[in-house]
């Protein structure tokens, strides 16, 4: 049964992935640039997707590694002359590197104390980079001029800041940390992860080392998020410290609630319905955050497993 | 000025931020004691209050006095009826699962602050005080109004004391905290005690705001200051302790305004926040509390 279903959830991704590659000779291009950045958004869901729907912890501080991804590959390309990989390369480093000392000190707290620890680091990160608004420009933040953003790869000029380019690249990154959570989920430390989030006494009585593998969860999650920061910082040319706030640490909880907690392609339906939610209704209004605010109160009162997973409850058992 | 006297501003400014944070974060540990809820959306109930006091004193117009004291009344009433509702509405449905109410109590936080920004509009109004007399030191004037605070919010935790302490609402709320399901067994009404629970905390928070409003100004973002700082005591103070979160409020409140007076408030607020969340690490249950929470 096993094998049966792994053809079928093999033929899922790499379609929706197929799906995406096509789709950029379709779309126009404003839906075109959404879906650049909707693929971004989700890379950061698929992250926090990781942590809270795979390990069952709950973080209300994601924001930092977003920040650290974000931070780490805009400052290293404006002031340190670094291409645009290294940049990237620089900003996943550091969230990965966040997201390890992070995870060594906020682990030994537990439930409603975790969630607040979270909540706190994001938060001193989010001062810091206020505090230090003479190098990061604070709120205002900086841009990264097309000149940064040009590099020569094997002798061909490569500008991040031409849609082709963007569209790919931002494709390429989401469906490697899609596949790497698939792979992940169907692995066997998913699910030692998974009973993690079942019942965490149960599977360290069952001999496994849980604070381990909380760890590699929490260094997992968070080196995505900064995977998906960096390449914002790169394909957006933005950095500043709005993407710090915590306003940024319950968006991934938003999308990864509305797709589905705990299923792999969650994160994209979730980021990608919500974008286009909130597209449409700042044509009404320009509180968009009560749409978010709805959302939510929607979801935790009558919709809890969110789109993807209410479907596999009732219909499509097989879907990771 | 020489340091003798600034330092004494400085204590006298960390006063008053320590015994407003105090009644604001009472709430906020009361209704996690009480009912385990982590409300995110207490910010916005302290940004009410001062948002109603804000419109108390525009419809009495012209006597401060009149219009403070209608938002004393006001203001807990309506915030009181917003959180009845939404703990029938919203937390009860959920059934205080502490996950689900985290997310309930988001989305209600940019409800609410979107309705105010819609009805209210973005900007920040001043609201007059309701006395004005100025008490001079030997150094400075110091304005008297802000004493005034001091003096509301000491009677505010008081009764609060006395309300938890002394009747038998407060012997209900003490036992359900302790263990609800056994509370209900001897009869206690939960579901009422936690509904008043989270409609009290919702109130202090609202009070705090009319009273902080003369000197800081209404507007429809304020209320994150106070929640986060509100976070900071109720942990400090061990989760759902009332006695540490008063000896916190004033422990961070102090320190809060006498940092902020000396060196950059940032730097203040990121040591703070940082020394907090290393407590929670090491503390899960909070300097004053029991050791799990």
């Amino acid at each position: 049964m096993r094998r049966h279903g792994a053809a079928k959830i093999i033929v899922l991704h790499l379609g929706v992935i197929g799906l995406l590659f096509l789709a950029q000779f379709f779309l126009p291009a404003y839906h075109q640039s959404n879906a650049i950045r909707i693929m971004v958004l989700a890379t950061y869901a698929v992250g926090y997707n990781v942590l809270m729907g795979y390990t069952g912890l709950l973080s209300l501080g994601h924001a930092m590694f977003f920040a650290a991804g974000l931070y780490g590959a805009g400052l290293t390309i404006y002031y340190l002359d670094f291409t645009p990989l290294q940049g990237v390369g620089f900003g996943i480093l550091s969230a990965c590197a966040l997201s390890f000392v992070f995870g060594l000190l906020a682990l030994r707290a537990r439930g409603i104390a975790f969630l607040i620890v979270t909540m706190m680091f994001a938060q001193a990160l989010f001062l810091t980079t206020l505090y230090f608004n003479e190098i990061t420009l604070g709120d205002q933040g900086f841009v990264l001029s097309e000149k940064l953003r040009t590099m020569t790869i094997g002798g061909a000029v490569v500008k991040f800041s031409d849609p082709v380019v963007k569209y790919n690249f931002a494709l390429m990154v989401f469906s490697a940390c899609l596949l790497l959570t698939l792979v992940l989920a169907r692995s066997p430390v998913g699910r030692v992860l998974v009973a993690i989030r079942e019942n965490e006494a149960r599977t360290r009585m069952l001999g496994y080392d849980t604070e381990r593998y909380k760890l590699l969860s929490l260094v997992i999650s968070g080196t995505i998020s900064g995977v998906s920061g960096a390449a914002y910082a790169l394909l957006f040319a933005y950095i500043g410290s709005t993407f710090a706030t915590i306003q940024y640490s319950i968006f991934p909880l938003l999308w990864v609630l509305l797709g589905g907690v705990g299923t792999t392609l969650g994160p994209l339906v979730g980021t990608a319905l919500m974008f286009y939610l909130i597209d449409i209704s700042s044509d009404y209004t320009s509180s968009y955050l009560l749409v978010v605010g709805a959302v939510l109160l929607v979801l935790v009162l009558w919709f809890p497993k969110g789109i993807l997973g209410t479907l596999r409850e009732r219909w499509l058992s097989w879907l990771p | 000025m020489n340091f003798g006297p600034h330092l004494f501003l400085a204590v006298l400014e960390g006063t008053v931020s320590a015994f407003v944070l105090a009644v604001t974060a009472l709430g906020l540990s009361l209704v996690f004691g009480v009912m385990r809820v982590v409300n995110v959306a207490h910010g916005v109930f302290f940004m009410l209050g001062a948002v109603l006091a804000w419109w108390s004193a525009s419809i009495v117009g012209g006597q401060p006095l009149l219009g403070f004291g209608l938002a004393m009344i006001v203001a807990p009433l309506v915030v009181g009826a917003v959180a009845v509702a939404a703990d029938w509405l919203i937390l009860r449905r959920v059934n205080y699962n502490p996950e689900s109410t985290i997310v309930a109590t988001i989305g209600l936080l940019y409800i609410i602050e979107q309705m105010v920004l819609i009805l209210y509009g973005p900007d920040a109004r001043p609201v007059p005080a309701p006395v004005y007399f100025r008490v001079s030191f030997p150094w400075f004037g110091y304005s008297g109004y802000k004493l005034v605070v001091i003096a509301a919010s000491a009677v505010l935790l008081l009764g609060t004391w006395y309300g938890m302490s002394k009747t038998k609402l407060g012997l209900y709320m003490r036992a359900t905290q302790q263990d609800s399901q056994m509370a209900q067994a001897f009869g206690v009404p939960v579901r009422r005690i936690y509904a008043t629970a989270f409609a009290l905390g919702a109130m202090l928070a609202a009070m705090a705001g009319v009273l902080i409003v003369p000197v800081q100004q209404a507007h429809y973002l304020m209320g994150m200051d106070p929640l986060l700082l509100s976070f900071i005591v109720v942990i400090i103070g061990g989760l759902g302790s009332l006695r540490g979160t008063i000896i916190a409020a004033f422990i961070v409140g102090m320190s809060d305004g006498i940092i902020s007076v000396f060196f950059s408030p940032t730097l203040a607020k990121i040591l703070a926040t940082l020394l907090v969340a290393m407590v929670l690490v090491i503390r899960p249950g909070g300097l004053f509390g029991e050791e799990e929470p």
